[in-house]
């Protein structure tokens, strides 16, 4: 029973947000252990970016805690988020890339800012990192403007693990790539979570990918999570609501407000 | 008409008074927070040079043309308009000393302060408010980059030191100006004119608009930076930034040249 001794890394506790009357996160609650890759599935529009920016304290709760290696992330000082961010990297689901900046500037920024690293040996690093991503070199040198989307999106996750965070966020890190490319990014989250021992949470629609990444998947519906286990229980989850989802299915207990 | 009719719309007036003032005092809050926020980052470490450069260039260099544009045209203009009152009463040798007086305590200062308003206060939102909407600078927060050092106040620290060395040119450009005019059409001996212009200028004429100008800068580059830091909404709340960037920073420009006008000469 090596899982129960296993440290917690980042706990939601009975988290409460609403934007004006509209709630989006109604007693939400999220476990991952040191090391452990969390899939959030959920349909568009149900809140899963709202947490994952909560936990980055992009976002401040109406109620509930949040909680990183035991130290409550919302009472934290501006300095001490600082600290922490050193050890996070985050894929935004726009990639928010900075256009001011070139790629490689962009890549190695957390390098050049945080680390105080030169900027020679950060380009190095950058170059590396978007090989990673299936990048060439040539890109290095490009303006954020000048490259597609898929592309935008892997100089995103690039520039999320440059810094060998061991808390990584990605919103959607396949969603707009081919499904080999797909394949390749799913296979560098794991090897950023096997071989790095980072603990990573996930955002993802493409269920193939949340099959390969994840050590435990659990869905958002309606501001709760109404299932949680692990991927290998997602067939035979006994959920319907995860039944549907997971399968794409029309017929089942999730309503769309696409009738009318 | 009862008297409860009455009390009742005695009470919607003070309420909507209430409300007013109270919205008021809620955005002047925010500012002023805002504010201290952003110059407590400011005169703090970590700095960053390479970034203050960049914005001194933009705003100091490439706002040359625009400014030396701007005063040359009101100096030949106050030369002009000087020269047809003043002539009516034979005091035409008064017309370098208006010229030189206007421009450096007035005209150079505030004319520089409202382009520099539409040139670079409205740029400073339209990039912010950009910036907002498409997440980066929550990206820079989650790299471990405080915005208000990394944005913010490179953009301060360039407004305050920038804009007086442009009016500090835009003087020598609008004195200029009332010269060609006044010894090309009007007539004026050049030395005469010369001598005369350094004749009755003081000192605290010129420092007083240079004050002026860092004064500007600094609430150029403040509302600039509040109201794109502040944006929501995609392409129509950076929009809406950019304009109220232009016009808060425009309308403080006229209110604070008052206050310090009577700061410095009213005694
Ligand atoms: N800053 C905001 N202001 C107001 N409402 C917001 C804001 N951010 C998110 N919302 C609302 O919160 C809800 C959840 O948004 P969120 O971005 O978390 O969805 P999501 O689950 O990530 O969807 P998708 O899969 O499409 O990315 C949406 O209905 C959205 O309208
Ligand atoms: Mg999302």
């Amino acid at each position: 029973m090596t899982e129960i001794m296993t440290p917690t890394c980042i706990e939601m506790k009975n988290v409460h947000k609403a934007f004006g009357s509209k709630v989006v996160l109604d007693g939400f609650d999220l476990e991952i252990k040191k090391g452990e890759s969390v899939v959030i599935i959920g349909g568009s529009g149900s809140g899963k970016s709202v947490s994952l920016k909560s936990i980055l304290g992009l976002l401040t709760p109406d109620s509930g805690d949040i909680t990183i290696d035991g130290k409550s992330v919302l009472s934290m000082s501006g300095s001490a988020r600082e600290k922490l961010n050193n050890r996070v990297g985050m894929l935004f689901q726009n990639a928010a890339l900075f256009d001011s900046l070139n790629v490689w500037e962009n890549v190695s920024f957390a390098l050049m800012e945080g680390e105080k690293l030169p900027r020679k040996k950060a380009k190095e690093i950058a170059i590396e990192k978007l090989s990673l991503v299936g990048l060439s070199p040539e890109v290095a040198n490009m303006s954020p403007a000048e490259l597609s989307g898929g592309m935008r999106k892997r100089v995103g996750l690039a520039r999320a693990i440059a810094h060998e965070p061991d808390i990584i966020f990605f919103d959607e890190p396949t969603t707009g790539l081919d499904p080999i490319m797909g394949h390749v990014i799913d296979d560098l989250i794991t090897h950023c979570v096997k071989t790095l021992g980072a603990s990573a949470l996930t955002i993802t629609h493409d269920m193939a990918s949340a099959r390969r990444i994840a050590d435990r998947v659990t869905m958002l519906y309606q501001g709760k999570n109404i299932w949680t286990g692990p991927v290998d229980q997602l067939d035979d989850s006994g959920n319907p609501y995860v039944h549907q989802f997971i399968n794409g299915l029309a017929e089942g207990p999730i309503e769309l407000d696409i009738s009318r | 008409m009862s008297s409860e009719a009455l009390t009742q719309k005695i009470a919607s007036v003070f309420q909507s008074v209430g409300a007013t003032t109270l919205s008021f005092f809620e955005i002047t809050g925010r500012l002023f927070l805002f504010m201290m926020n952003s110059v407590n980052h400011m005169l703090r470490p970590p700095y960053y040079p390479r970034l203050i450069l960049r914005q001194m260039i933009d705003i100091g260099f490439y706002s040359l043309p625009v400014v030396g544009l701007t005063t040359l045209f009101a100096g030949m203009v106050m030369a002009l308009q000087s020269y047809s009152g003043f002539a009516r009463f034979g005091a035409e040798s008064a017309i370098p000393n208006v010229v030189v007086l206007s421009i450096t305590r007035e005209l150079g200062p505030v004319l520089a302060g409202l382009m520099i308003a539409g040139r670079i206060g409205a740029a400073m939102a339209a990039e912010l408010g950009t910036m907002r909407v498409t997440e980066q600078i929550d990206a820079l927060q989650t790299l471990s980059t405080n915005p208000f050092k990394y944005l913010i106040a490179p953009r301060l620290i360039a407004g305050i030191t920038m804009l007086p060395l442009l009016v500090l040119v835009g003087d020598i450009i609008g004195v200029l100006g009332g010269y060609l005019v006044s010894v090309h059409t009007l007539g004026f001996n050049a030395a005469t004119y010369i001598q005369n212009t350094w004749n009755f200028l003081s000192f605290m004429d010129v420092f007083s608009g240079l004050v002026k100008a860092a004064a500007f800068g600094f609430i150029v580059a403040l509302m600039g930076c509040y109201h794109g830091y502040q944006s929501k909404g995609g392409a129509q709340g950076v929009g809406a930034a950019t304009t109220n960037a232009v016009v808060t920073a425009s309308i403080l420009i006229l209110v604070s040249d008052y206050l310090l006008t009577v700061a410095f000469f009213s005694q």
